[in-house]
């Protein structure tokens, strides 16, 4: 028996090994529901969320970010690079789904919006991921958020009031409600015409793939 | 103690904390596959290490190698304890070309990298141990009476 015994022990270990990974990856795997019509960003209401490139484009690329996020701060530089690529067939949507993790990214997500209120989210947007690792370990986050509202020509009174105000905490909250009623725990998290994007597809190569079939698919119905 | 049973002591030693390391390695696989070394709001939050073009060979995660690796020196040290007489020939071998390649993975966290991940150092740190096991087991010694 004693001859048999390493090889028990070696194939009982791989065993144990393999099952508690599969089961770890079938616990982890995201799950991630399809966006209803009525929550995708076809949907006109007061909390309408951020839109970049054509309106009308047939194609929406939907992305749940946090702005204290590396891997969201590498998808914009990306998500830039698609629309020069698909031109007026694209328009990329934001929600701020800011990480408990993360203690600026609500701030974050609140100075994006009081900058949206004078009609420069985008700018706001592409200022904060541009210095992420500046405001992310700063002590006075705040007054770079002002500091940088003041580079964009904002009208400073009313952007420092618009941080406070309900009307942004309302937009960040219900953007974030919205990402928790899909199951959305980890950011980014990426919708192409409403289906979220696997594991597999979150690289360059399968969001292009994910946009040519939303094409194809809208041209031939 | 005698020697054998030292060495049969360090083996097993060596087993023990090849399976921690499995354990490890396991698990930083099952987050590369799932992508979450790729986002941020996941455990571990070791985006700038595990989602750097380092973390991979290929399309295979260095994580699963490591997985890989540690099964491997668990079954010949798991082996060599039994007694096998070429396990340990096998087991130097394999924790050598580990070491190596930790030696340049903290490279990496260090200097290009410029960040650490605690999963990635954990893993540093069993094989360090295991590779000092190995290095405090006692030749074998040729019976006497044989």
């Amino acid at each position: 028996m004693k001859r048999y015994l390493p090889f028990v022990i070696v194939i009982a270990v791989a065993l144990a090994a393999f099952g508690s990974g599969t089961m770890l990856y079938h616990a982890k795997r995201p799950q991630v529901k399809n966006m209803s019509d009525s929550q995708s960003a076809s949907a006109t209401s007061e909390t309408s969320p951020h839109v970049r490139g054509n309106p009308a484009a047939p194609v929406t690329l939907e992305e749940f970010g946090d702005f204290q996020c590396p891997p969201c701060g590498q998808f914009a530089a990306f998500a830039e690079e698609l629309l020069k690529e698909y031109d007026s067939r694209l328009r990329v949507v934001f929600r701020n789904f800011p990480l408990p993790g993360h203690e600026h990214a609500r701030e974050a997500a609140l100075a994006a919006e009081a900058a949206g209120f004078q009609g420069k989210f985008w700018e706001m947007y592409d200022t904060l991921y541009k210095e992420q690792s500046t405001w992310s370990k700063a002590p006075n986050t705040r007054e770079l958020f002002e500091s940088y509202a003041g580079t964009l020509g904002l009208n400073m009174d009313e952007f420092k009031k618009d941080m406070d105000s309900d009307k942004a905490k309302e937009r960040v909250d219900s953007d974030h409600a919205l990402g928790e009623s899909l199951g959305i725990k980890v950011t980014p998290t990426l919708f192409i015409n409403k289906r979220p994007l696997e594991t597999a597809e979150k690289n360059p190569e399968g969001v292009r793939a994910a946009i040519n079939a939303a094409l194809n698919g809208k041209s031939q119905s | 103690m005698t020697a054998s049973r030292f060495r049969t002591f360090l083996f097993t030693a060596v087993a023990l904390v090849a399976v921690a390391g499995l354990a490890d390695a396991t698990y930083l696989t099952v987050q590369a596959l799932t992508g979450e070394t790729l986002t941020c709001g996941g455990s571990p939050d070791c985006f700038r290490v595990l989602g750097s073009s380092y973390a991979k060979l290929g399309k295979i995660p260095v994580a699963m190698l490591g997985a890989l690796a540690y099964f491997t020196v668990f079954t010949f040290a798991t082996f060599a304890a039994f007694g096998y007489r070429r396990a340990p020939k096998f087991l130097v071998l394999v924790v050598a070309a580990m070491f190596l390649m930790t030696l340049w993975l903290l490279y990496v966290q260090a200097f290009l990298l410029h960040a650490f991940c605690r999963y990635c150092l954990f893993s540093a740190a069993i094989t360090f141990l295991i590779a000092g096991l190995l290095i405090a087991v006692p030749p074998l010694q040729r019976r006497a009476d044989g």
